[in-house]
C-alpha cells in the first residue's frame, strides 16, 4: 500500500466557502456487521466529488446517512457549515440533498410533471389546477435546459430522460447538493457522454455531486476529487490529478496492481469451428456472418442501438431471427427456443441479471442448477447430493462469497449475484458460452472472476462471445467485431488501440476523446 | 422485459432531451417526443373508455331485441340494480389503486346492515334483540363497516399481513358470524330508515342511483383534483418513490381500506333496502364481479393504474348484457356462463386493440 496514511486534503474552496458536506468521525453498525468506521468525507462546493469503493466498502451506508434516511451512532455530519436536520425534518432534509439512485424513484403511469412535483401539486386540500402545473414544470425543466415534454407519461422517457427528471426534482426542493449514484449503470458510451455534457453544465449553474461509479475511467474524466473507501473504512481523499489509476485502483483494493498484462488464453491453432454464423439478419441487424473456434473468445462490441444484444439473443434463442444460419459444431441450428439452445450447449448471461439472471427468493445452489436439471437425477426427480456438489464445483470455480449454498440470491451483491448467473451458464460445460453485458455494474474484482470464467470456458476448448461496450471486458477477447447500426463495421484482431474501438463503436472519429 | 429497457436505452430518436447537452444529434427528427406524447394520450383515454364501444354494441343490440329495452324505466331498473355493486367496485377500485385488495368487502355488505337489523329489531321476529331503537340502524351499519375496516387496516398495513390472504381470512369470518347470529336465516321486517336507500326517490330519480352516481363524482374529482387523490396513483406505482417523496403512505392505505369497508356498509343498506330484507348470503359470491368490472375497466391489479370511470364502464356493461339477455328470453341459469364469456372477450380484445395487457 503506497496509500496508508489517511490524507484528508480537504479540497479549498474559492473565496473560503465552508464545504456543501462534512462528514467528521461517522461510524455505523448494524448488529455484527461494522458498516461504517470512523469515516470522512468533504465536498466543496461546485465540484463533482467522486466516492470510490469495491461493494461493501460502505458507500450505500454513507448515503442514507448523507440522506438523511439513517443516523450515525458517532461522529458529525454538516451540510455548509450547518449541523444535519433531525431526522423527522423531511423538507429540510430534501431542500439540502438529493440522491438519484441506481433504481429511479419515478412513477411510470404518472405524467412528468406530476412526477415533479409529486405531493406538491398544489396546497394540501386545494384542487389541483393541471395547466399551472404543467406551467410550472415547463419552467423548471426549462431553467435546468431538460428537453422533455411535461405531458409526457414518464412510462415513455429513456433511462436517461428519467435521471434528468429526477435531478430537476431534486433541484426543485432547492438542494443543490446531489448525489448520483452508479448513473451509467444503464447508459450506452453515448447516453454517458451526453450525461457528463450534462453535468458540467450543471456544474456551472452552481450545483455540487456526489458521484458514485465503479467505473474509473469515468471518474477520471469527469470528477475533480476522490474519496476511496474500504472495508468500511477512509481510505484516501485527492484531487483527481494527484492519483494514477494504479494508486486508485490499489487503494479500491488494498493489493498491488500487475502490470496490464494481457489475460488472453492462449488461441489454439485449429480449422475447427464451434460456431458458425451466416447472414443472419432481423429488424436490429444485416447480414451478420461470423465465426467462433474452439477455445476463442470472440467480443461482439457497440453502443446502443448497434444491435449487438439482439443478435446475441438471436444466438441464444431469445429470439428469432427473419434469416440466415446458426451453425453449432457444424450441425445447423433451429432457433428460436431457449430450451433447444440449452440442450445444444449453448450458455448464456443474459443482458439484465434482474430481469432474466436468477430468481432473487431461491437459493444460490437452486439457482446454480437450475438449468441442468437432467444432470441432477433421473425421470425429473432431484438427487439433493448431486445437487449440493454440482452448486459446490460452481461456488469455487467462481469464487462466490458467501459460500453458503442455501443463501438468498437476492440477497447478495451485485458482483455475487453475476457470479451466480454466470454460474448457471457454465453448469452444463456448454460448447458455447454467450455473456451479455457480464459485468455490468459489478465491482474490480468481481468483474476479474467473472472474467476469468470466461477465459476457464475457453481453455476448455468452448467458444466464447462476449457482448459489451465495456473496454476492459474486451481486452480479453481475441477478436472484436463491431457493430454499428446493425452493420458489422470493424473487425479486430490481436492487439488494438482503445481509440480505434471506440470510433468504430460511435461510427464516428471522435478525435481528441 | 429487458427487450423494453434496452430498446429505450438504445433508441436514438428517443433520446432528444440530451440533445442540447451538446451531444450530435444525427439524423434525429425533431418533435419526435411531442408526436410520441399525443399517442399516449390517446392510449390512456382509450385505456379509460375501451369498453365505450361494447357497452353501445350492447345497446343497439337490445334495441333490436325488445322495445322496452331503451326506455327509462327499464334503464332506471337496471340502475338500482347495479347501484350497490356499483358501490363496491368503487371501494375496490380505490384499493387496487393503491395495489392493495381487499376480498372482504361482499362479507360486509351482508355483515353490516345484518348486525343492525339484529340490534334493531322486536325480540321475536327473528333473531332480533331489540337493544337500540330503529333510528340507529343506519349509523350501526356504517360503524360496523368502520370497525371492518379497522381491522383489515391494522392487519394488513400495521402487521404487514399480504392483503389478499387476510381479506380472505376476513371475508370468511365475517360470512360466519352473520351466519351465526342470523341463525342462516333471513332478517325480515325492516324499519323505515334502512328501507330508504333502497326504495326512496328524489327528483324522481331513485335514491339509490344519486348515492351511487354522487359517489363516483365525488371519487373521480377527488382523484383528478386531490393530492389525497393523486397519492393513491403514486403508491400504487412506486411506494418507495411515494414515500421518498414524503407521502405518508401506510397511514394513506389504512385510510382507503377503511373507506372501502365502510362504503361496501354503505352499499349492504342500499341492497338491504331494495330487497327489504337481509340474508344470510347477502353478498354471498359478488366479489368475484367486482373484480371482474374494475379488471376489464382498465385497473390493474398490480396498482398504480386505472380510473373508476372506467371501473363504472365496466359493471354497467355486465348489468347491460344481462338485462338484453333477460329480455332476449335467455334462461338466468345462463347468466353465469354468459357473464364469464363477457369478461373473456373483453380482455381478449383490449389486449389485441391496446397491445398490452391488463394484468
Amino acid at each position: 500500500m503506497t496509500t496508508e496514511s489517511t490524507q484528508t486534503a480537504v479540497p479549498v474552496a474559492p473565496g473560503g466557502e465552508p464545504p456543501v458536506v462534512q462528514v467528521a468521525g461517522v461510524s455505523k453498525r448494524f448488529g455484527a456487521t461494522q458498516a461504517l468506521r470512523d469515516v470522512q468525507l468533504t465536498v466543496a462546493p461546485g465540484e463533482v466529488h467522486a466516492l470510490v469503493g469495491r461493494n461493501g466498502a460502505g458507500k450505500s451506508t454513507l448515503v442514507s446517512i448523507l440522506t438523511g434516511l439513517q443516523a450515525p451512532d458517532t461522529g458529525t455530519v454538516t451540510y455548509g457549515g450547518e449541523p444535519a436536520p433531525p431526522l423527522t425534518d423531511r423538507d429540510a432534509w430534501r431542500s439540502r440533498v438529493a440522491c438519484v439512485y441506481q433504481h429511479l424513484m419515478i412513477l411510470d403511469d404518472l405524467t412528468v410533471a406530476e412526477n415533479l412535483f409529486v405531493n406538491r401539486q398544489a396546497e394540501n386540500g386545494r384542487p389541483i389546477r393541471w395547466r399551472e402545473l404543467e406551467t410550472r414544470a415547463k419552467a423548471l425543466l426549462d431553467e435546468w435546459e431538460i428537453d422533455v415534454d411535461p405531458r409526457q407519461p414518464a412510462r415513455e422517457l429513456t433511462v436517461e430522460q428519467r435521471q434528468l427528471v429526477e435531478i430537476a426534482r431534486a433541484l426543485s426542493y432547492g438542494a443543490r447538493f446531489v448525489i448520483l449514484d452508479e448513473p451509467t449503470a444503464r447508459l450506452d458510451a453515448a447516453g454517458i457522454a451526453r450525461l457528463f455534457a450534462r453535468i458540467r453544465r450543471l456544474q456551472e449553474q452552481g450545483v455540487t455531486f456526489l458521484y458514485i461509479s465503479h467505473h474509473l475511467q469515468e471518474i477520471f474524466d469527469l470528477c475533480q476529487s476522490v474519496t476511496v473507501y474500504r472495508d468500511a473504512q477512509h481510505i484516501v481523499t485527492a484531487r483527481i490529478d494527484e492519483l494514477s489509476r494504479t494508486q486508485l485502483v490499489e487503494a479500491m483494493t488494498g493489493e498491488k496492481v500487475r502490470d496490464r498484462e494481457d489475460p488472453r488464453p492462449p488461441l489454439p491453432t485449429t480449422d475447427e469451428r464451434v460456431l458458425e454464423v451466416r447472414d443472419l439478419a432481423a429488424d436490429e441487424y444485416r447480414g451478420v456472418s461470423f465465426d467462433v473456434r474452439p477455445g476463442e473468445i470472440v467480443g461482439l462490441a457497440g453502443a446502443g442501438g448497434s444491435g449487438k444484444t439482439a443478435l446475441a439473443e438471436a444466438l441464444v434463442g431469445l429470439r428469432r431471427p427473419q434469416s440466415g444460419e446458426v451453425l453449432l459444431d457444424g450441425v445447423a441450428q433451429r432457433l428460436g427456443s431457449v430450451p433447444r439452445a440449452l440442450a445444444a450447449g449453448i450458455g448464456f448471461v443474459p443482458q439484465d441479471r434482474r430481469a432474466e439472471g436468477y430468481v432473487p427468493g431461491l437459493s444460490i445452489e437452486e439457482n446454480l442448477t437450475m438449468t441442468v436439471p437432467h444432470r441432477l437425477g433421473r425421470f425429473g426427480v432431484v438427487s439433493p447430493k448431486r445437487r449440493a456438489a454440482l452448486a459446490w464445483t460452481l461456488i469455487d470455480r467462481l469464487d462466490i462469497v458467501p459460500r453458503r449454498p442455501e443463501q438468498e440470491v437476492g440477497d447478495l451483491s451485485g458482483g455475487n449475484q453475476q457470479k451466480v448467473v454466470a454460474g448457471r451458464a457454465i453448469a452444463d460445460d456448454p460448447r458455447l458460452l454467450v455473456m451479455m453485458a457480464p459485468t455490468a455494474g459489478v465491482d474490480v474484482k468481481s468483474k476479474e472472476s467473472l472474467m476469468a470464467t470466461a477465459v476457464d470456458t475457453a481453455r476448455g476448448r468452448a467458444g466464447v462471445v462476449v457482448v459489451t461496450d465495456d473496454l476492459d471486458d474486451l481486452r480479453y477477447c481475441h477478436r472484436v467485431l463491431v457493430l454499428f447500426r446493425g452493420d458489422v463495421v470493424a473487425e479486430l484482431t490481436g492487439t488494438w488501440d482503445d481509440r480505434e474501438l471506440v470510433s468504430a463503436m460511435e461510427g464516428v472519429d471522435l478525435g481528441d476523446r | 422485459m429487458i427487450d423494453e429497457v434496452t430498446e429505450r436505452v438504445d433508441d436514438p430518436s428517443t433520446t432528444k432531451g440530451a440533445a442540447s447537452a451538446g451531444a450530435p444529434a444525427a439524423g434525429r427528427p425533431s418533435g419526435s417526443i411531442g408526436t410520441l406524447s399525443l399517442k399516449n394520450v390517446r392510449l390512456a383515454r382509450f385505456r379509460d373508455l375501451a369498453l365505450v364501444p361494447p357497452i353501445i354494441l350492447v345497446v343497439v343490440v337490445g334495441c333490436f331485441v325488445s322495445p322496452n329495452f331503451l326506455t327509462w324505466r327499464n334503464w332506471q331498473d337496471v340502475l338500482v340494480s347495479m347501484s350497490w355493486i356499483g358501490l363496491l367496485v368503487l371501494a375496490e377500485g380505490l384499493v387496487l389503486l393503491t395495489g392493495k385488495m381487499d376480498l372482504s368487502l361482499e362479507s360486509t355488505v351482508g355483515l353490516a346492515p345484518g348486525v343492525a337489523v339484529w340490534l334493531t329489531l322486536p325480540k321475536g321476529i327473528n333473531h332480533g334483540l331489540d337493544l337500540v331503537s330503529p333510528g340507529w340502524a343506519i349509523p350501526i351499519t356504517l360503524a360496523v363497516g368502520l370497525v371492518i375496516g379497522l381491522i383489515n387496516a391494522g392487519l394488513i398495513v400495521k402487521l404487514g399481513l399480504n392483503a389478499f390472504i387476510v381479506t380472505l381470512g376476513m371475508l370468511i369470518t365475517l360470512r360466519g358470524l352473520l351466519t351465526g347470529i342470523s341463525g342462516g336465516q333471513t332478517f325480515f321486517g325492516m324499519q323505515g330508515s334502512m328501507m330508504y336507500l333502497g326504495t326512496g326517490s328524489w327528483l324522481g330519480v331513485p335514491v339509490a342511483i344519486w348515492v351511487c352516481v354522487l359517489a363516483y363524482v365525488v371519487a373521480v374529482l377527488a382523484l383528478r383534483y386531490l393530492r389525497a387523490g393523486r397519492a393513491l396513483y403514486a403508491i400504487g406505482g412506486n411506494v418507495d418513490a411515494a414515500r421518498a417523496a414524503g407521502i405518508r403512505t401506510d397511514r394513506t392505505v389504512a385510510g382507503v381500506l377503511i373507506l372501502a369497508s365502510v362504503l361496501a356498509a354503505l352499499a349492504g343498506i342500499m341492497l338491504s333496502g331494495h330487497l327489504a330484507s337481509v340474508a344470510s348470503n347477502q353478498g354471498d359470491g359478488a366479489i368475484f364481479t367486482v373484480f371482474a368490472a374494475a379488471v376489464i375497466g382498465g385497473v390493474s391489479l398490480n396498482g398504480g393504474r386505472g380510473s373508476l370511470v372506467g371501473a363504472f364502464t365496466g359493471i354497467l356493461l355486465l348489468y347491460l348484457v344481462q338485462n338484453v339477455l333477460t329480455f332476449g328470453g335467455v334462461s338466468g341459469e345462463w347468466f353465469d356462463f354468459l357473464n364469464g364469456a363477457v369478461i373473456l372477450v373483453v380482455l381478449i380484445i383490449t389486449r389485441v386493440v391496446a397491445g398490452r395487457s391488463k394484468d
